[in-house]
């Protein structure tokens, strides 16, 4: 065991992990992180925090955690290097650990155009690849990045992100390579709708064994709506929304669509247990996290392991 | 102003708008004294720089007149000239000149009704909008560029 | 080059406002070529700057000269001899040309009269587009001749992101994706190992995080 934390021991029992989201909210509010967490307490084995998702400033992803993992919850701290260069990075990461966070999510960050800060200037002193070298430097090798010893290094699980939807698709196999090479140690997907190119990409993933060097959480969000299902097909870069999905939501009545769109994530996650590979379910409720302990449940993932 | 005789340039490229002028004049055709016809050899061959130098002397409107699309003689010198157009067009309404004392037009060498249409418009058009806000001081001398380049 | 575009008209008619006699100097160099601050430049702006002060009943006297270049001391003498009698200075010219008109001449206060905006390349004639951020450590043989840092939106030097969308980056249609043209050129070059070789994190003191930089040749320097 590299670490602490508690999705490590999950992963390496063999069981299927699930993990899931909540976002921060946009002012001094405990209060809304406290009750979000309390939704998912029992349901999920981590619950990353997003940093200024979006570029939208949102309470930090730092302060969230601590609150989280107070509640008794394993917050998995996501960080991008958009707002923040190496000094920051190091600092919050030890900082964190300090507070007993041991799992963390290394990203780029959305660009701050789709934000409420367009005007802001972007860091990207290091690239999610070079932070994921970062991090596990720090903890495998105490060292901070510029070469000095750590005074009780940062055990964190490290984790990243991969999108097996977004261009091209022949990188997407390679860019998951990098990251394990960098040294991480799990990965959460973008959310799938599109089973077909998942399975393909995860031919790839496997023919390289990169599924035995890293832990891979298939991403998993419902549809609310025919409307999201149209918005995240034309608006989100790098989403994959076939339509199959959009007319399947479409032929239901209004009503009754979030129900379908329960049903759509539970089939799905069905379907990607059977993919070998697949090490779990990250399940990205976004603004729904009240759904999570219902997709779970009838996704027969409950009880979680206690370990 | 009841007695405001617009002062009118027209840029007309040699192959077209002065042919069509000219055929104008050989039907008899009147058209406004107020229009000052420059000859080019074609449309392109005008400049932001000599539009802009028309009004800081005096002119109250300024036209080009080039090729029909695509009859241009040397390609497509009436293309870049209504791209200027447009850009000086826009130039005079930041300097609060009206952009709409800026035209482009464009006919065919035996157009001469349409030459002469196109300059009776063209002066009604500028003698309602009125003599350009500079021109007194214009006409006085004031602050206009002769030979302001210091260095070739 | 160094790329530029003209100020808005209204900002450059309140800087002469104030003044009798400015001096107005073009730049033979960057700003020609990408039309914003050479010999036509000067006298279209110089047209419009009289023409708009003259509606308000002003009457400015306005010098036209273009230099060679203004990034150069030896090339400012030039207006030395124009100098006289002007209370302020206008440069047309990019970010340096105008400080070191200013440095010459302490005591004229200059203005600049166009934004400068990036070190670039000529797409087709009338577009220019960022290459260049001058980093000053230039990779771009490993990666094919593009440059991730100057055209990835996030200067990933392990890209692609997950928002790369049909070789565009994300923030829009308009802009590539700086890694889907490097992935396409290392293909052509046959040299698709490269790509999974990590790039470690860049030392960005070359690149001014040092402070202000400066290059001193010892053969040439006196």
């Amino acid at each position: 065991m590299k670490t602490d934390s508690i999705l490590e021991k999950v992963l390496t029992s063999g069981n299927l992990a699930v993990t899931s989201e909540c976002g921060p909210p946009r002012g001094a509010r405990p209060e809304v992180i406290k009750e979000k967490g309390e939704l998912l307490k029992g349901i999920v084995d981590s619950v990353n925090v997003t940093d200024n998702q979006t570029a939208m400033v949102r309470m930090s992803s730092f302060a969230a955690s601590i609150f989280l993992k107070q509640a008794g919850l394993n917050p998995v701290l996501q960080m991008v290097t958009r707002d923040r260069n190496r000094l920051a990075m190091q600092a919050d990461i030890i900082g964190a650990y300090s507070h007993g966070i041991n799992t963390m999510l290394c990203l780029s960050g959305d660009h701050p155009h789709f934000g409420d800060h367009p005007m802001a200037a972007s860091v990207h002193d290091i690239d999610s690849i070079q932070f994921i070298q970062m991090v596990k430097a720090m903890r495998d090798e105490g060292k901070f990045q510029g070469g000095a010893d750590i005074d009780n290094p940062p055990r964190m699980f490290i984790g990243a992100a991969a999108n097996p939807f977004a261009d091209p698709f022949e990188l997407r196999v390679a860019r998951l390579a990098k990251k394990v090479a960098a040294g991480v140690d799990f990965i959460q997907t973008q959310c799938i709708y599109n089973l077909d190119k998942f399975e393909l990409w995860m031919e790839g993933v496997r023919a390289r064994g990169l599924h035995k060097k890293c832990y891979i959480l298939a991403g998993i969000t419902p549809m609310k709506s025919v409307g999201m299902a149209r918005y995240m097909k034309n608006k989100v870069p790098g989403m994959d929304v076939p339509d199959e999905i959009v007319e399947r939501m479409a032929r239901t009545p209004k009503e009754k669509q979030p129900e379908e769109g329960i049903n759509i994530c539970v089939e799905t996650i069905e379907r990607l247990k059977k993919v070998e590979g697949v090490a779990g379910f990250h399940i990205m409720a976004i603004e729904w996290e009240k759904k999570v302990p219902e997709i779970v449940e009838r996704a027969g993932l409950l009880p979680r392991p206690q370990l | 102003m009841d007695n405001f005789e617009p002062v009118i340039v027209a840029f007309c490229c040699h192959y077209c708008a002065y042919t069509a002028a000219d055929m104008a004049g050989s039907q008899r055709i009147c058209y406004p004294a107020n229009v000052k016809i420059v000859r080019v050899p074609c449309s392109g061959r005008v400049d932001a720089i000599h539009i802009m130098k028309a009004f800081e002397n005096g002119a109250d409107g300024v036209y080009v007149a080039g090729c029909l699309e695509g009859d241009c003689h040397f390609k497509n010198g009436n293309i870049k000239a209504a791209r200027r157009v447009a850009y000086v067009r826009k130039m005079l309404d930041e300097i609060g000149l009206n952009g709409e004392r800026l035209e482009m037009v464009l006919m065919s060498a035996g157009m001469g009704e349409h030459f002469a249409e196109t300059a009776r418009r063209i002066t009604e058009k500028i003698r309602k909008l009125g003599p350009s806000p500079i021109k007194p001081a214009a006409l006085s001398g004031a602050g206009v560029s002769r030979g302001a380049e210091a260095h070739t | 080059m160094i790329t530029a575009e003209r100020k808005p008209l209204d900002e450059l008619i309140g800087y002469v406002r104030p003044y009798e006699r400015i001096l107005l100097v073009g730049c033979n160099e960057c700003v020609t070529v990408c039309a914003a601050g050479g010999r036509k430049e000067v006298g279209l702006l110089a047209s419009a700057l009289r023409m708009s002060l003259l509606q308000g009943g002003k009457s400015i006297d306005i010098k036209e000269i273009t230099l060679e270049r203004q990034c150069d001391p030896e090339y400012m003498e030039e207006l030395v001899a124009h100098i006289g009698g002007v209370d302020a200075i206008m440069s047309m010219a990019c970010g340096c040309g105008v400080q070191e008109v200013a440095r010459r001449f302490k005591d004229k206060p200059v203005f600049p009269a166009v934004n400068t905006k990036f070190m670039g390349a000529s797409e087709r004639q009338g577009v220019w587009a960022e290459r260049c951020q001058g980093c000053g450590d230039c990779l771009l043989g490993l990666t094919g001749g593009i440059c991730p840092i100057a055209r990835c939106s996030k200067q990933l030097m392990n890209g692609p992101c997950g928002g790369s969308t049909k070789g565009k980056c994300e923030i829009s249609p308009d802009v590539d994706c700086a890694w889907q043209l490097i992935w396409d050129r290392l293909k052509e070059l046959g040299m698709t190992d490269r790509y999974e070789e990590i790039m470690p994190a860049k030392d960005w003191r070359t690149a001014g995080g040092g402070g202000p930089r400066k290059i001193i040749r010892e053969d040439l320097a006196e």
